[in-house]
């Protein structure tokens, strides 16, 4: 779909343009990039969750599952490939094919700039739990390119 | 188990709500880093640009228009093929000049600014559409077309209609055969 497209370009270029803006290569420099990134996509998936068809959450789980089925099919048209639970509020969602990381060359030579890919997407989980009414840290992690994983703990408020 | 989430319609309009929403945040941060109205517009028309470099590729692909030969083919091809892909709208085009280089392609619906009620206070020279210029700007180029794109009004600066001029300059090719001159 055309629409898609224009959001992935979209994308690269923010990633481009707000993911370098720091000129000091330490990791402090990097640090603030991936946080106005991952702000962007907090802002996003806020606005986005009072979007969704709501449905009733009887627990924590089923609201996972509602992240990996409806939101991802929303976003990436797709469901999110896997996804495990402590039970005690940490989940690990695992996405073997993650549309923004897929133009990326395959394999491990751009495994670096990865994280830049994933901050978006971090915030954008983040502040649609948000909207659902729970607080979260969301990283994520890359072992193979486009392979992924978002690590959400739901924090008790 | 609940009916597949993908045949649900409401997501084909969250897909373009993403989008809208994402530039939104976007410029919101641009704001937040640029004081000057200037500058904003000059980043986005910049990544606009980036943007239209690797559009254009994806629309030629998409659309299978033929080849073109005059720039009012273009333009029309601009509002009536380009913009309803991407962005769902048809602007309408006007010639601006006798020897056929200016256009303007009038707006009437902006999905853009959907959730924009008015700029931010302070903010009253942001062209907050201005990606689309650079998006233009950019697609052209890469078909060999060098062209000045901006916004020559803005419904969201308060004038009637928002209008984006579009003017094409000689082909690249042409500019260099002078210069070796």
């Amino acid at each position: 779909m055309a629409d898609v497209v224009l959001f992935e370009f979209l994308h690269a270029e923010m990633v481009a343009e707000l993911g370098a803006r720091d000129t000091d290569p330490g990791p402090g420099g990097q640090k603030r990039s991936l946080s106005v990134l991952e702000g962007t996509g907090f802002r996003v998936g806020q606005a986005l969750g009072e979007r969704l068809p709501r449905e009733t959450f009887r627990e924590e789980l089923d609201v996972l599952k509602f992240l990996c089925r409806d939101l991802w099919v929303a976003v990436f048209q797709k469901q999110m490939d896997g996804l495990c639970t402590n039970h005690q509020g940490t989940y690990i969602l695992q996405d073997n094919s993650f549309p923004l990381l897929i133009p990326m060359a395959l394999g491990l030579q751009y495994l670096e700039d990865a994280p830049k890919f994933l901050a978006f997407t971090c915030g954008l989980l983040r502040g649609t739990l948000r909207t659902l009414g729970f607080q979260s840290l969301v990283t994520s992690s890359v072992a193979t390119l486009p392979a992924c994983k978002f690590q959400v703990e739901i924090r008790k408020s | 188990m609940s009916r597949p989430a993908h045949r649900r319609p409401e997501y084909h309009k969250i897909n373009k709500d993403l989008f809208v929403l994402t530039y939104g945040a976007l410029v919101a941060q641009l704001c937040k880093d640029y004081e000057k109205d200037e500058d904003v517009n000059k980043y986005l028309d910049k990544m606009g640009y980036g943007i239209g470099t690797r559009l254009v590729e994806d629309f030629l692909a998409r659309s299978c228009v033929g080849r073109c030969h005059s720039y009012s083919e273009i333009t029309d091809i601009i509002a009536q093929v380009a913009f309803k892909m991407y962005l769902g709208i048809t602007p309408s085009v006007i010639c601006n000049n006798s020897s056929r280089n200016e256009f303007s392609l009038i707006l009437d619906k902006n999905p853009l600014v959907e959730f924009v009620e008015e700029l931010p206070a302070g903010r009253s020279s942001l062209c907050y559409c201005n990606l689309l210029c650079g998006i233009i700007r950019g697609a052209l180029e890469m078909v060999h077309l060098a062209a000045d794109v901006t916004f020559l009004q803005d419904r969201l600066k308060g004038d009637s209609v928002t209008e984006i001029g579009i003017t094409f300059l000689k082909k690249l090719d042409e500019k260099k055969y002078r210069r070796k001159k």
